[in-house]
């Protein structure tokens, strides 16, 4: 029914007892994520909301069988907190720390190769694969979502559409124009907003491509990089199912970074294509991808490819 | 952060790289007595200005005496200096590098940066240097050697060898080359660079034999490392930063000033982006980017929107937030603390949508401002448009006439 979380998924928080760690903790609880543990360490033992808190995250998997992990430790400690979670045998780590260096994030990409650990974000809203909105009553059983990450829940539907974004609030303007025409999601996840990410387009197209609930995705880009390139490459070589995509910054002035780490239209040396929303927009509609102009047709544009117009 | 080349210089003589030792020149009347730090001329003199291109720009000179050299500093220092790579606004100089100018046998290129779709430094050396890598790359991209490199153990051995047979810097000069190489990745590491580019990398030849000297360096620092940083960073330039960028900066905002009349306020960096986008799309032109984050507090929203209200370019403003952690009502609070200190003659266009939503939409309702809502992008987009274009001028350009403040 989706990628990466299901509702069974057990869920640590690293960084509970701050304010956006537990803030969170309770959001996702309330909408419906096992959150079954926190790690601070120094304050094992104690509780927030009613959920234990741990000293280390090998503490909090022995005693919840956790295999995911949600984190909120501020930049200087979050890459030690990222390898502390792989080291405990974590599957699935999302990182929402924003602010990481970028050499950090370099040191931990090299060192969670070949461990079973699988990084989204930094610098991300993290992913939520959404449940039946509690406040409807339509007399079936609700199905509940699992949300690991800062998003809204109550802009989600369930539904077939994947969604893999490194923005965070343009995800949430994607999410909601398809709730808005009817079309849930599988699974949203957001990949950060960083030049050195966990996760990238690739990785996560991969996962929809076998997801076999996830009918089409819709991919939201950015200026900087080429993770938008290397998606139409896996697009046109190994993809089945129509991808939709918007780029954001075609306005942006180069030389300039666009609040995001990554997102920066670079005169840098030795590497053909500057990472222009134009550039990246012309390699994807040379493989068939379908790219809207505005942000405003997001949901329309897939509306209109799976339901006709 | 963008080191000066004189800052550069600084960090890599602190590395043991080879640099020469220059003289920093800020006002024309310091020019003789810096001069005689360096001995006899001529010099070479350059404008430290965040940017390639100076020396076709006119940024740089060989001067061999001192009347040459002030009357050089004099013409050019507080002057723009327009490059290909700054744009027509240009950089205002405000002071010189002078070093003894040296006579090069060979020019090379060699620069360390983050390969984002490897997520390792990336170290590249070509044997010839001096001119447009990006042109180089273009036409004989086999001269380019491209490596990567491990982010914990730095510069191997064999690394070395490749770069000094690949860029011919064999016999006397090998063992120079692998520890220039080796040196200048301990630096990007060190010193959390996302960017270090030495072009030229020149061979001298002195009467002691051959020997490698950086001429020129590009440097730019990982803002996100400040934090370990702090030495560098003590030292950052922020003058060619305007008044209301400084301002964001001081507050946790991200702002960058761009050249239109709608005024924007947005939430998150990509919706941000967004919006400036369809704005543009349907005829306008947005005057900034302006991301107040994802947890801004009310003082911050305030503060944004003074930053907006201070920009006499801005003829409408356009606030769309979508609030995931952000709460639409935060917002809504620091929108009526700034106007009640600064005023509203502008037309304000709002799109609320997300996060207590509805709480939100009130407090803007009862607080008695002119406010034009929008129930999505699209709408947003085009009122604020319509209404910059009604203000007179172009659709959303400023003409410098819009504004009180």
């Amino acid at each position: 029914m989706s990628i990466l979380v299901t509702h069974d998924t057990k869920v640590i928080v690293q960084g509970i007892t701050g304010s956006a760690g537990s803030y969170h903790a309770k959001a996702c609880r309330d909408y419906g994520t096992r959150v079954v543990g926190g790690v601070t360490p120094g304050k094992g033992g104690t509780t927030v909301e009613g959920i234990p808190v741990f000293n280390t995250v090998h503490d909090a998997v022995k005693a919840t069988g956790a295999s995911a992990s949600m984190i909120y430790v501020p930049p200087p400690f979050a890459a030690d907190a990222i390898l502390e979670a792989a080291d405990a045998g974590l599957e699935l780590i999302v990182a929402i720390t924003e602010g990481i260096p970028v050499l950090d994030m370099s040191r931990v990409k090299a060192a969670l190769r070949g461990t079973r650990a699988r990084l989204i974000g930094p610098n991300g809203p993290g992913l939520i694969t959404p449940g039946d909105d509690p406040s409807t009553s339509s007399g079936q059983a609700k199905r509940p979502g699992c949300k690991v990450g800062i998003m809204p829940g109550h802009i989600h539907r369930p539904g077939r559409i994947g969604v893999v974004s490194r923005s965070g609030t343009l995800t949430y303007e994607a999410a909601w124009q398809l709730t808005q025409r009817g079309l849930g999601q599988s699974t949203v996840v957001g990949i950060g907003g960083d030049p050195v990410q966990g996760s990238t387009f690739v990785d996560i197209l991969e996962l929809f491509q076998q997801d076999p609930e996830t009918d089409a995705v819709f991919m939201i880009g950015e200026i900087g990089g080429t993770a938008e390139e290397d998606a139409a490459h896996y697009f046109k070589s190994k993809m089945t199912k129509p991808l939709f995509a918007f780029i954001a910054g075609r306005t942006a002035p180069p030389g300039k970074r666009m609040g995001h780490a990554g997102a920066i239209v670079d005169g840098g040396p030795g590497k053909g294509g500057h990472g222009t929303a134009a550039e990246k927009r012309a390699v994807l509609e040379a493989v068939g991808v379908k790219v809207v102009d505005s942000p405003a047709d997001m949901g329309d544009i897939v509306f209109k490819a799976l339901r006709g117009s | 952060m963008k080191l000066h080349e004189y800052q550069a210089k600084r960090l890599m003589a602190e590395h043991g790289l080879p640099v020469q030792t220059g003289v920093v020149i800020a006002k024309p009347s310091e020019t003789a007595a810096a001069l005689k730090k360096l001995g006899k001329g001529p010099w070479m003199v350059k404008a430290q200005v965040h940017t390639g291109g100076r020396g076709k720009a006119g940024g740089v000179a060989i001067l061999k005496t001192a009347k040459e050299a002030a009357a050089f500093a004099k013409k050019i220092l507080g002057t723009t200096l327009v490059t290909h790579q700054t744009g027509p606004q240009g950089l205002v100089v405000r002071k010189l590098l002078a070093e003894p100018a040296v006579k090069l046998e060979r020019e090379l290129y060699a620069a360390v940066l983050m390969n984002r779709k490897t997520g390792k430094p990336v170290l590249i050396a070509s044997g010839e240097g001096g001119m447009d890598i990006e042109e180089l790359a273009a036409t004989s991209p086999e001269k380019i050697l491209r490596l990567d490199i491990d982010p914990q153990r730095g510069l191997e051995g064999f690394h070395a060898r490749r770069i000094a047979f690949a860029t011919g810097l064999t016999g006397e000069l090998m063992g120079a080359s692998a520890v220039f190489f080796r040196d200048l990745v301990k630096m990007f590491l060190a010193s959390d660079a996302s960017l270090i580019e030495i072009n030229p990398l020149g061979v001298l030849k002195g009467t002691k034999g051959r020997r490698l000297l950086a001429l020129d360096a590009k440097v730019t620092i990982d803002d996100n490392a400040a934090f370990r940083q702090d030495e560098l960073f003590k030292d950052a330039d922020v003058s060619d930063l305007s008044a209301a960028e400084r301002r964001a900066g001081k507050t946790g905002l991200s702002y960058i000033r761009l050249e239109g009349g709608i005024g924007c306020m947005v939430n998150g960096a990509g919706l941000a982006m967004a919006t400036m986008d369809i704005i543009k799309l349907h005829g306008g032109e947005p005057a900034n980017f302006l991301d107040v984050g994802g947890g801004a507090n009310v003082d911050q929203v305030t503060e944004a929107f003074k930053i907006i209200l201070s920009d006499p370019r801005v003829k409408v403003i356009f606030v769309n937030i979508f609030g995931g952690i952000m709460k639409c009502d935060v917002i809504a609070q620091g929108i009526i603390q700034a106007v009640r200190k600064m005023g509203l003659d502008r037309p304000l266009v709002v799109r609320l949508e997300g996060n207590r939503v509805e709480e939100g939409r009130k407090l803007l309702a009862s607080s008695g401002l002119a406010i034009t809502p929008a129930s999505d992008l699209t709408e947003g987009a085009k009122k604020a448009v319509a209404l910059a274009a009604a203000s007179g001028g172009r659709p959303g350009l400023s003409d410098g006439t819009a504004g009180k403040n």
